[in-house]
């Protein structure tokens, strides 16, 4: 309320100033003019001839000039009093009061925040706990604001380096992660954190920086995971798909049965075509080799790949060629109403974009799974 | 509260001057007293309202509230006050708002002490002053609003740009705006001398203080601007013939001719169609300087947001101002009165030959600006015009210009005496020529055209002092009388002088500079030894410092000449955090008008660090010529009398002796 109140007097005083000259009557007030200017001229005149600056001659010749000039402006000085129009000094409180408040409204509104209160920092500091001054981004800025004090502070940059991750402000992350380093000590998981946020940051490419330090990571402990993936990925991207393979297989073969990473590495060893018996490409070839193994395995291991499969569309439906592979299998197992049921929900997850929709309908006729 | 006042306060102003643009025009046309008079307290209070939200915007940064956007993205609540304070104009938003407020404290000034204008004069000038201000205000308000607001704050802002975090930054833009802005007012009466279709003797009177106030900061915010890039950007050059640079410089050159023409057209009634197109001129260059800075065209550390709409918003603007009043201009020129006579040989004719040297060098410094923008945008053709144009150009016409002015100064109004004036100015030249034979004599090295430079610099000192010993008969008369003269002599007389030798003060060390400059480029380890000029600075260690925003990697030298320790020189390198970048803080140690200038480079993984040392000599001569122009034009304008140019009679003998 308070501050409608000042807005108001603000312009009041604003509106004051238009309308106190015109109340004024309009005499003439003593305003300067040419042949005040002139007349002065004449005055200098004697006293510079006085303190000896020009010489009577020149005095002269100034004098002459300057009295023609003050005849010529005196003939053309105004000879008409100053008027006043009452008509034209109403029209101009009028727009006084009424434009000028709906000029500053018309303007104001539109860009103003009138309800937003000030936030000077020191108030804020003293009403923290506010749910406003907690988000994450401001958490951070708080951590980085500790740690620009204390810079040895590993704890602080352990705990930091990964938010920033998340944030996507790589650079930082990967200048965190060597602090952390730095003030922590050696580990492999922090070096093969630092690889990956310096790979992030370079926009997924394992750099030959990051490689190094997933090298070194690699070094302290020969079982990292992620040294291991990302020394896999790398080697992928460098196109060698079969050491990229290789390292991949015997990272899985290490790996406890329900690590997280599991299907990440499968898909990626899926990718680089090195999948053998764990790869869920579901080809026609990996599905009849299968039948040469006992029932019961095969069956279960079709399964589990089929299903695994099955979760991970679910969760991410643009994948065209990952929902036909998954009719197929289906189709291959002999499972016809899964086949449909499955075609139908391809159908809906792609249902948005329509290259992917053709894409999917044609290969789903080939299938010979409806039109 | 302070934000949201502020912000309306500034919407306020821009009511008043919409009011005050077209009101006081009424009142002209009808003589009505009163609806002038609209104008005066219109602009007062326009000052008041721009001042209030200029200040919120001060207090807003001071306080580090960051839901306000602008604060947010130049401030840190970690930065030192100073900082900032001066960090309210070192962004795009809050410069425009300084700009509107140096309009605003102008036109309250032109409100406040014009009671010795013509009402409809007075009436005219602040209603033109309120177009360009409600311009700007929209400008402002519409593309470049510092007063905009983030609902959810966030905690800590985004820092100024470091190089920005300095002294200069509370010095530079404020002086130069101040100059810009100024010409503004000259403008104003330029206009409204055309639109009333009157133009004397007395309007030069009334326009000149105006022209001298935005020329004297002009002046010390140019040098000022110089001297900042010499010792912050770790380099030690001083002038780079940059785009952003000359817009400052083109602007200065007009308005110095203006200066000189409307020195013509008070005391002599002449010069006065001309001097109405200087004025429009410099403040066209003055908005054309704004529109380069401002809008993008040009990257550099002026330009701090480039935003298309800026851009042309400040195009729109400018087409409008200068397009409008170049239009005015053609209209109603023909119909002023034309002004008295004059001799090619005399003052007024040396006063046109330094107008036509002052806007040659103008328009080679704007087709130099110009032409390479022109080429990029036109032909997609990248090019740089640099110091060798300017050395084939403007230098020529600088060296002409500075010739003459001795002579100037010294000759009759109206009919003058040129090889009078050449005798008298005999003595300047001989002591010219004995300095040109000594520093041939005394260096080694160097151009072949710096000795002359130099002479050609005392040539011009020499003769401000023959023109001061002139006129109060020094070794002509007794003393007692010289003395009794000397304390007669208008002050404006003082400041000519002053300001003419100021020019031969900053040539003389431009050619020091230039010419005689060694340096040392290097990486040295602890304990190494760099001699130069006379001078072995050994790197003492590098240390690390904690600042409030910053951290900084100190090197400390110990300088010492023959053995004799002088002095302890620690320049440094600062990062900042916040924006991740890093500045050069140079040493310079003063010795004399000489410095000795040490900034840093990479610092190597072995512990040695590059190291770029410079011997500059003469070098504060440089900054302290425009500092002596500035203090002439200060003398000049604290003399209230009247200027009378007492012509030349034409029978009298040539040279009178003066009547005690």
């Amino acid at each position: 309320m308070t501050l409608w109140f000042v807005f108001a007097l603000m312009t009041v005083a604003a509106i004051f100033a238009v309308l106190l000259p015109l109340g004024r009557s309009g005499r003439a007030q003593n305003q300067g003019s040419e042949v005040a200017v002139y007349k002065d001229q004449l005055a200098e005149i004697e006293r510079d001839l006085a303190a000896g600056l020009i010489a009577a001659p020149e005095a002269e010749a100034a004098r002459v000039e300057i009295s023609r000039r003050l005849l010529a402006a005196a003939g053309s000085e105004p000879a008409s009093e100053p008027k006043s129009s009452l008509k034209w000094r109403r029209a101009a409180a009028v727009l006084a009061l009424v434009a000028l408040p709906l000029v500053a409204v018309g303007v104001y509104m539109p860009l103003g925040s009138p309800m937003l209160r000030d936030f000077p920092l020191a108030q804020r500091e003293r009403g923290s706990g506010s749910g406003m001054a907690q988000s994450l981004e401001n958490l951070v800025v708080q951590v980085e604001q500790h740690l620009e004090k204390n810079p040895t502070d590993g704890r602080g940059w352990n705990v930091l380096a990964p938010v920033l991750e998340r944030l996507g402000r790589f650079d930082d992350a990967v200048r965190a992660y060597r602090n952390s380093l730095t003030y922590n000590g050696e580990s492999a998981e922090r070096r093969s954190d630092l690889g990956e946020a310096i790979a992030a940051a370079a926009s997924g490419v394992v750099t030959a920086e990051a490689k190094a330090e997933f090298e070194r990571a690699h070094a302290l402990n020969g079982d990292d995971p992620k040294a291991n993936y990302f020394l896999g990925l790398a080697a992928e991207q460098d196109g060698r798909k079969d050491d990229a393979a290789n390292i991949w297989r015997a990272l899985l073969a290490k790996a406890p049965a329900d690590a997280p990473w599991r299907p990440l590495v499968q898909t990626s060893l899926a990718r680089v075509g090195g999948g053998g018996a764990t790869m869920p490409a579901l080809s026609d070839e990996t599905v009849a080799a299968s039948k040469d193994m006992n029932e019961g395995d095969r069956n279960a291991m079709v399964r589990g790949m089929v299903e695994r499969l099955a979760t991970r569309l679910k969760q991410n439906g643009d994948d065209v060629e990952g929902w036909l592979r998954l009719v197929r299998a289906y189709l291959v197992m002999g499972d016809r109403d899964k086949a449909v049921g499955a075609s139908s929900d391809a159908r809906q997850a792609v249902a948005n974009d329509a290259a992917r929709l053709r894409q999917l309908n044609e290969g789903l006729k080939t299938l010979g799974v409806d039109g | 509260m302070i934000a949201e006042s502020g912000h309306y306060a500034l919407v306020l102003a821009l009511a008043l001057a919409l009011i005050q643009s077209i009101v006081p025009l009424i009142g002209a046309r009808l003589r009505d007293a009163a609806l002038m008079n609209v104008a005066r307290s219109t602009a007062l209070a326009q000052l008041l309202f721009v001042g209030a939200s200029f200040i919120a915007l001060v207090m807003l940064h001071v306080d580090s509230d960051f839901s306000v956007a602008n604060v947010y993205e130049n401030s840190h609540s970690m930065k030192p006050l100073l900082y900032k304070i001066t960090g309210v104009w070192g962004n795009h938003e809050g410069s425009m708002l300084l700009w509107v407020s140096i309009l605003a404290l102008f036109g309250g000034l032109v409100a406040a002490f014009g009671n010795n204008l013509p009402l409809s004069l007075r009436a005219h000038v602040l209603a033109v002053q309120a177009w360009i201000a409600s311009a700007f205000y929209l400008f402002i308000l519409m593309t470049s609003n510092p007063f905009l607001r983030i609902v959810n704050p966030p905690i800590e802002g985004r820092d100024l740009n470091p190089v920005l975090q300095d002294i200069g930054l509370a010095v530079h833009p404020p002086m130069l705006y101040l100059g810009y802005v100024g010409f503004s007012i000259s403008f104003s009466f330029a206009i409204a001398a055309l639109m009333e279709g009157r133009i004397d003797a007395a309007w030069a009177r009334w326009v000149r203080p105006w022209t001298l106030v935005a020329w004297i900061f002009l002046t010390l915010g140019i040098s000022m601007g110089s001297y900042w890039a010499y010792y912050e950007l770790g380099w030690g050059g001083w002038w780079f013939w940059d785009p952003v640079e000359n817009a400052s410089l083109m602007p200065w050159l007009a308005g110095t001719a203006l200066l000189h023409s409307a020195l013509v057209m008070e005391k002599r009634n002449a010069l006065k169609v001309w001097t109405i197109l200087l004025s429009i001129l410099t403040f066209s260059l003055s908005l054309l300087g704004t529109f380069l800075v401002r809008s993008g065209v040009i990257t550099s550390v002026h330009a701090f947001a480039t935003d298309p709409t800026r851009g042309v918003f400040i195009l729109l603007i400018l087409c409008l101002f200068i397009g409008g009043s170049l239009s005015l201009f053609a209209g109603r020129a023909t119909s002023l009165k034309q002004g008295g006579l004059f001799a090619p040989i005399s003052r007024e004719g040396a006063l046109v030959l330094n107008n036509l040297l002052l806007t040659v060098a103008c328009a080679v410094v704007l087709f130099g600006t110009l032409y390479p923008l022109a080429m990029e945008v036109l032909a997609d053709f990248k090019m740089s015009v640099g110091a060798p144009f300017y050395n084939l150009t403007f230098v020529p016409l600088f060296t002409l210009l500075l010739l003459a002015v001795p002579f100037g100064p010294m000759l009759a109004w109206k009919r003058g005496d040129l090889l009078g004036v050449t005798q008298r100015l005999l003595a300047a030249g001989v002591a010219a020529l004995v300095v040109i034979a000594i520093v041939w004599a005394w260096t080694r090295g160097g151009s072949a055209l710096a000795p002359l430079a130099i002479g050609l610099g005392v040539f011009v000192i020499a003769g401000a002092v023959t023109d001061l010993s002139e006129r109060t008969g020094l070794f002509r008369l007794p003393f007692a009388t010289t003395l009794h003269r000397a304390r007669g002599l208008p002050r404006s007389a003082w400041g000519t002088a002053f300001a003419h030798a100021g020019l031969g003060v900053a040539l003389i060390g431009i050619v020091c500079e230039t010419t005689w400059n060694s340096e040392y480029i290097a990486t040295m380890k602890q304990n190494d030894v760099a001699h130069v000029a006379g001078y072995d600075l050994k790197l003492d260690g590098l240390l690390q410092r904690q600042g409030p925003n910053f951290r900084e990697m100190i090197a400390e030298f110990n300088v010492s000449s023959d053995g004799e320790k002088i002095s302890v020189m620690t320049p440094s390198k600062r990062s900042f955090t916040t924006r991740g970048s890093s500045t050069t803080e140079a040493a310079l140690l003063t010795r004399g008008a000489s410095q000795l200038y040490v900034s840093l480079g990479d610092a190597t993984a072995e512990g040695a660090i590059a190291v770029r040392i410079y011997h500059k000599p003469l070098v504060l001569l440089i900054w302290w010529g425009p500092v002596l122009m500035a203090f002439g034009g200060m003398l000049s304008l604290s003399d209230r009398r009247l200027r009378v140019g007492a012509p030349k009679p034409a029978r009298a003998k040539q040279r009178l002796q003066p009547a005690e």
